[in-house]
């Protein structure tokens, strides 16, 4: 029915195959090779041997002869492996706390509807509009102070400055499309707020939950300016920050190395990405819309 | 809104304590991101405010100086350019972004086989750390190796590469460039979100009235979308303002400050630079600018209200 309706708009005016072509087809196909082709340039870097690489003949858009060399590089000589250990720990957890703090908080601004809930809930949303470049210096002043400085504590308390908000607002919504009557039955049959939360709310609220979480964590494995400035040993930096100080050292740039730490880097979240896309683009749209 | 529940639970509750008034619950239940976001978000912006009026150095605690540093600012030539690269920087990519965004968004709508993998693989860019993408973008702009430079030249366009990040307004529309590349999807998708909500029987009327698609474009698609697009590119603007780890990995600001915008100039300032006051004043600076986008969007949210006869808001 739908299909059929939006198929006659064009119909009329013309939709012929070639017309088809060059109006959707072409630009559709500029688009995704351009969004694309970064990532190929970095898939078949990682793969080139150097004299292939620093040579202008040949065809460079395809790999004559492959090597495992740059990765091998990366994995033993560097501390690449302990980046993608901190980032992973450091993302995992903040995600963990922030959720937690979130459905707590979304709950009480969404149900609970306590004095002055409304201000609070637009609060956070503000909160959300504060961008980390902003607030790394006095940030950096205070983990200082703290004893935190080069730790990977630091990052954990920081991040959910940028997580919680998003967090809040997604679940937010979430919360509130749950039907009131099932949360008044239950107070009915005495259960308490808490039991109605786990319960109730909590095994309706999962797709906002997943959505939520797989946001969070890609937007710390994503995040770089606190990691940049918090955080000044190998051992503790994060993938971002490690590959952009550490491997990028010196006048000859050792370009597959540097692709095969940008692959990696990235592989982590588009594979989480890609098994929740849908989860994704709906926190995406969802915290967009509210 | 308020649930007739109170009254119920303290006699069903058995213990019925203070824990069931929901006022009491409400803060108990918000006190952990209260306690976050205070601490590490309200607290440091208002002392990133108050550093930018002392005379901070990295591991000494200024003295307030009043508006010196602002002063200063203001009477320095690089942040004067900085503060022109960083409005060059936004309004271009924004404007660059909301055009393709848009336009991406309406093709996806279109009907397509694979929409949905088309509609995942398009949000690549956006999900993958900026900081990467952007090692990437800095392979494919190397003075001599680019893969650009390097088609152009057989298909004879230019003789000689493309100094991409050495030459200042080159550097400037590489990162331009960079950032719409990245930027784009969310646009898009968020748009593609907006055009989905929007009921085919508006288009089908239209189209019974004899209305063109330009016409089904301007009078349907482009109001009901309006208050999309006023959240959309206020984010946008804020992120691409606050941009950081683009250029940070590409130029660092470079080259001749011609990329800097102003938060790299308030990191080198505060950070390498160690003048944590002038840094914070620079960051502070900011913040008028993204308090102007933001009460833009606001009024774009206004008009939704009217728009749809709701009251809420």
């Amino acid at each position: 029915m739908k299909e059929a309706a939006r198929d006659t708009q064009g119909m009329r005016y013309l939709e012929t195959a070639s017309r088809r072509f060059f109006t959707l087809w072409l630009p559709l196909c500029v688009f995704l090779f351009v969004l694309l082709f970064p990532f190929y340039w970095m898939i078949i870097t990682t793969f080139k041997p150097n004299e292939e690489l620093l040579s202008r003949e040949g065809n460079p858009f395809w790999v004559h002869n492959p090597t495992l060399a740059h990765i091998k590089k990366l994995l033993f000589d560097t501390a690449y492996p302990d980046w993608l250990w901190n980032t992973l720990l450091v993302s995992v957890v903040s995600t963990l706390l922030s959720i937690a703090c979130s459905v707590l908080a979304a709950y009480s601004i969404e149900r609970l509807r306590f004095r002055g809930s409304r201000y609070v809930g637009m609060a956070i949303f503000l909160a959300y509009l504060v961008p980390p470049s902003i607030l790394f210096i006095p940030l950096a002043t205070m983990v200082y102070k703290l004893n935190l400085f080069d730790t990977r504590f630091a990052l954990i308390l920081t991040y959910p400055t940028f997580l919680i908000p998003f967090c809040t607002w997604l679940l937010m919504g979430y919360f509130k499309s749950i039907p009131y009557e099932l949360e008044e039955c239950a107070l009915i049959d005495g259960a308490s707020r808490w039991q109605i939360l786990v319960r109730i709310i909590l095994p309706l609220a999962v797709p906002g939950l997943i959505s939520a979480g797989i946001f969070a964590f890609t937007l710390s494995w994503n995040e770089f300016i606190y990691a940049l400035t918090f955080v000044s040993s190998s051992e503790v930096k994060t993938v971002p920050v490690g590959v952009v100080t550490e491997l990028v050292e010196g006048d000859v740039y050792h370009w597959g190395s540097l692709m095969a730490g940008a692959l990696f880097g990235s592989l982590p979240v588009a594979a989480l990405y890609s098994f929740f896309v849908e989860y994704y683009v709906s926190g995406l749209t969802g915290a967009v819309k509210e | 809104m308020a649930t007739a529940a109170p009254s119920l639970t303290r006699r069903s509750n058995g213990g019925g304590s203070w824990l069931d008034n929901r006022h009491v619950l409400g803060l108990l239940f918000l006190l952990p991101t209260a306690a976050l976001l205070i601490a590490f978000l309200t607290y440091p912006l208002g002392l990133g405010t108050w550093l930018g009026f002392t005379d901070a150095k990295i591991g000494r605690s200024g003295e307030f100086i009043g508006l010196e540093n602002f002063e200063f600012l203001w009477g320095d030539s690089v942040t004067r350019l900085v503060l022109f690269n960083t409005i060059f920087y936004t309004t271009i990519a924004s404007i660059i972004k909301f055009a393709l965004g848009l336009w991406l968004a309406l093709l996806l709508n279109k009907h397509l086989p694979f929409k949905g993998f088309l509609r995942a693989i398009v949000l690549l860019p956006f999900i993958v750390p900026t900081a990467l993408s952007a090692i990437a973008f800095w392979w494919i702009y190397d003075s001599q190796f680019s893969i650009i430079s390097w088609a152009l030249e057989r298909m004879g366009l230019i003789h000689g590469y493309i100094d991409f990040l050495g030459d200042p307004w080159n550097a400037r529309f590489s990162t331009i460039a960079a950032n719409i590349w990245r930027g784009v999807p969310f646009v898009a998708i968020t748009l593609l979100a907006g055009l989905q909500t929007i009921s085919p029987s508006y288009y089908e009327a239209a189209s019974l009235d004899g209305a063109s698609p330009w016409q089904q474009f301007r009078h349907v698609t482009l109001p009901l979308l309006t208050p999309i697009i006023a959240v959309v590119m206020t984010f946008s603007v804020l992120f691409t303002f606050t941009d950081f780890q683009l250029i940070y990995v590409l130029t660092r600001g470079g080259p001749l400050n011609a990329t800097h915008l102003m938060a790299t100039l308030s990191f080198q300032r505060a950070i390498p630079g160690g003048s944590l006051g002038e840094g914070a004043a620079i960051a502070t600076a900011m913040v008028p600018f993204l308090l102007a986008a933001i009460l833009f969007s606001y009024f774009g949210l206004q008009r939704r209200a009217w728009q749809q006869g709701g009251s809420d808001k």
